[in-house]
């Protein structure tokens, strides 16, 4: 199991091979590390980092000031959907905070935290540009709009079946 | 009321997916006819065209195309700015979701009339589905001839890639996003040097708006005397403004610019539902005024909003009707400034955090009258000592609050007495 990262249960050649694709193009960062991201339990542990920075020649350091800086990255895994609500002031004046406590109270979860299963990691986010059709809410790179309490329920609901892709 | 459109021309009327739909339509018309002209000679359109940015800065873009065309590089670069981040605003999202073609068309005519070679489109992270519309599209007019090499068979060369965006709203500030596209943390510089003379890479850089590149062709196929036929003396040409809040027609529409903005609230945007009142409305985004209901007789362009003590901006319209607390909305403001400052530059850091602590106080019933002050001085302090326009911007909610709902602070300094 040399090529595993031991923190991150991924296969080390997987995140080798993303991050070579783009070797020497450091305005392919942002890429590599969304790329890796995606089947690195969502999140760009220090083994992994380590990994990119292996590859790339970027030290670790700057790529945990990177990922650091920027709010769609994590350090500590997080569930399979990521489940971004905004609460924006376009948001939050149709019902944002209804819409996320439903899906709190549903999950069982706080933002910030994820589902015992490991499958929703539920986190508040700022302006997603869906203002004309708020509120709304990310799950990983697809959108759902003009949710109400229950809608955004049956939406989590959906996932939990595996009917969502 | 019948909308106007020029940004919008082509939206809904091609599938994104087909180059020679658009190209049916008269696309790369307005670049063909660029490539027959002099460089200098499309700048001088421009300028003459009265175009000016809509990202929120209104800058001439004539002006701006001169710099890095009169800038001596061996390398220069045309940057999109598609990191439409402004709470309130969706309308760049709209316009490239169904018109990517005209505004890589845009960016080849920004591209030949500056000497760039290259481009680049810095896409916010919260637009991931439109990453496969853009880099379609790109490829397409690849394959047909329209980027690449030797674009209809002239010396002139240009592609463009799509970067993406990590959810940083402060890369919307040009330098940052500049940082960001050269894989570093979104902090913004230190200007001067301007991005004309020294930008991506330190090589002269045009940095643009989806919006106003895509105001680009019709320009060029058009002229500056008909564009300048729409909207009004200083402020040529139209505006897609987005409807938000509590609207019974929310969305993106556009109009001339100069149309009324009680007009734009109550006939295209249907007024508040539910027979509910409006309280105020938040006019150029999150960072921009909040005025009140016996404000709304404004004419929307960039001039007159400043004149009334509005904000023209990206032509962002929130409306929220009396069932808000309007204290509520400064906090939900001011969070979201400080979680977006990027800490780089102390006025800005500090000065959102702390504007948040006060605006709670009040709201909690510990402020008192000398908080007002302290709330007025410090937004001042900010709007003149912040290294970008985040924290030059930041404190409007504040101090247009403090103007324009008085009351609304005293009577919950009030209430805390009692």
């Amino acid at each position: 199991m040399q090529n595993q990262c031991s923190a991150s249960s991924v296969d080390s050649t997987q995140i080798a091979a993303i991050a070579a694709r783009y070797k020497n193009e450091s305005d392919q960062l942002m890429r590599i590390l969304f790329d890796v991201q995606k089947i690195a339990s969502n999140a760009i542990p220090r083994d992994v980092a380590a990994v990119v920075s292996g590859v790339t020649g970027i030290p670790e350091a700057n790529i945990y000031s990177f990922i650091t800086f920027y709010a769609m990255f994590s350090t500590k895994p997080r569930g399979k959907y990521v489940v971004r609500m905004c609460k924006s002031a376009p948001c939050h004046v149709v019902g944002a905070a209804e819409v996320a406590a439903a899906i709190g109270d549903f999950l069982g979860i706080a933002p910030g935290q994820t589902t015992s299963d490991g499958l929703f990691t539920l986190e508040f986010c700022e302006c997603i540009g869906l203002c004309d059709t708020s509120p709304a809410i990310m799950v990983n790179d697809s959108v759902y709009t003009d949710l109400t309490p229950q809608s955004a329920v049956d939406l989590m609901q959906a996932y939990q079946r595996g009917g969502v892709k | 009321m019948q909308e106007t459109r020029i940004v919008l021309r082509n939206v809904g009327k091609y599938n994104p997916a087909s180059v020679g739909e658009f190209r049916a339509l008269g696309g790369y018309s307005g670049l063909q006819k660029a490539l027959s002209l002099d460089p200098a000679a499309i700048i001088e359109e421009v300028k003459a065209s009265g175009l000016r940015g809509r990202g929120g800065a209104a800058f001439p873009t004539g002006t701006k195309w001169s710099f890095v065309y009169g800038t001596a590089a061996d390398q220069k670069y045309i940057v999109c700015n598609a990191d439409e981040g402004e709470p309130a605003t969706n309308k760049d999202r709209v316009i490239m979701a169904g018109d990517p073609h005209s505004l890589i068309e845009g960016m080849a005519i920004a591209g030949y009339a500056v000497g760039a070679s290259e481009g680049y489109i810095y896409l916010r992270f919260e637009y991931p589905y439109i990453m496969p519309v853009l880099e379609s599209a790109i490829n397409d007019a690849r394959n047909a001839g329209f980027l690449g090499k030797h674009i209809f068979g002239s010396d002139f060369s240009f592609d463009i890639k799509v970067v993406s965006g990590g959810g940083a709203y402060v890369c919307g500030e040009e330098t940052a996003l500049l940082e960001s596209i050269e894989g570093k943390r979104g902090e913004p510089r230190y200007k001067p040097p301007y991005p004309g003379v020294s930008g991506l890479y330190g090589k002269p850089t045009v940095i643009n708006n989806v919006e106003t590149l895509v105001n680009v062709p019709v320009i060029i196929n058009n002229g500056a005397a008909w564009y300048r036929s729409f909207g009004v003396e200083d402020c040529s040409g139209t505006k897609v403004f987005t409807l938000s809040g509590n609207l019974v027609n929310r969305g993106v529409y556009e109009f001339p610019k100069g149309v009324n903005l009680r007009d734009l609230i109550f006939e295209v945007g249907g007024g508040c539902p539910n027979g509910r009142k409006l309280l105020g409305v938040q006019t150029g985004g999150g960072s921009g005024s909040i005025i009140n209901g016996d404000m709304l007789d404004i004419s929307m362009d960039v001039e007159s909003c400043e004149a009334a003590g509005a904000t023209f901006g990206a032509g962002d319209i929130m409306v929220f009707d009396d069932s808000n607390d309007v204290l509520e909305i400064v906090e939900n403001l001011m969070e979201f400034f400080a979680h977006e400052s990027c800490g780089k530059c102390t006025p800005c850091r500090e000065g959102n955090y702390r504007l948040l602590q006060l605006i709670r106080k009040i709201r909690k019933g510990s402020g008192t009258m000398a908080d007002l002050d302290t709330l007025q001085e410090l937004s001042e302090t900010m709007m003149d000592c912040s290294l970008c326009g985040l924290g030059q911007a930041s404190p409007t909610p504040v101090v247009s609050t403090l103007k324009n709902f008085r009351n609304v602070y005293l009577e919950a300094i009030e209430r805390g007495r009692n």
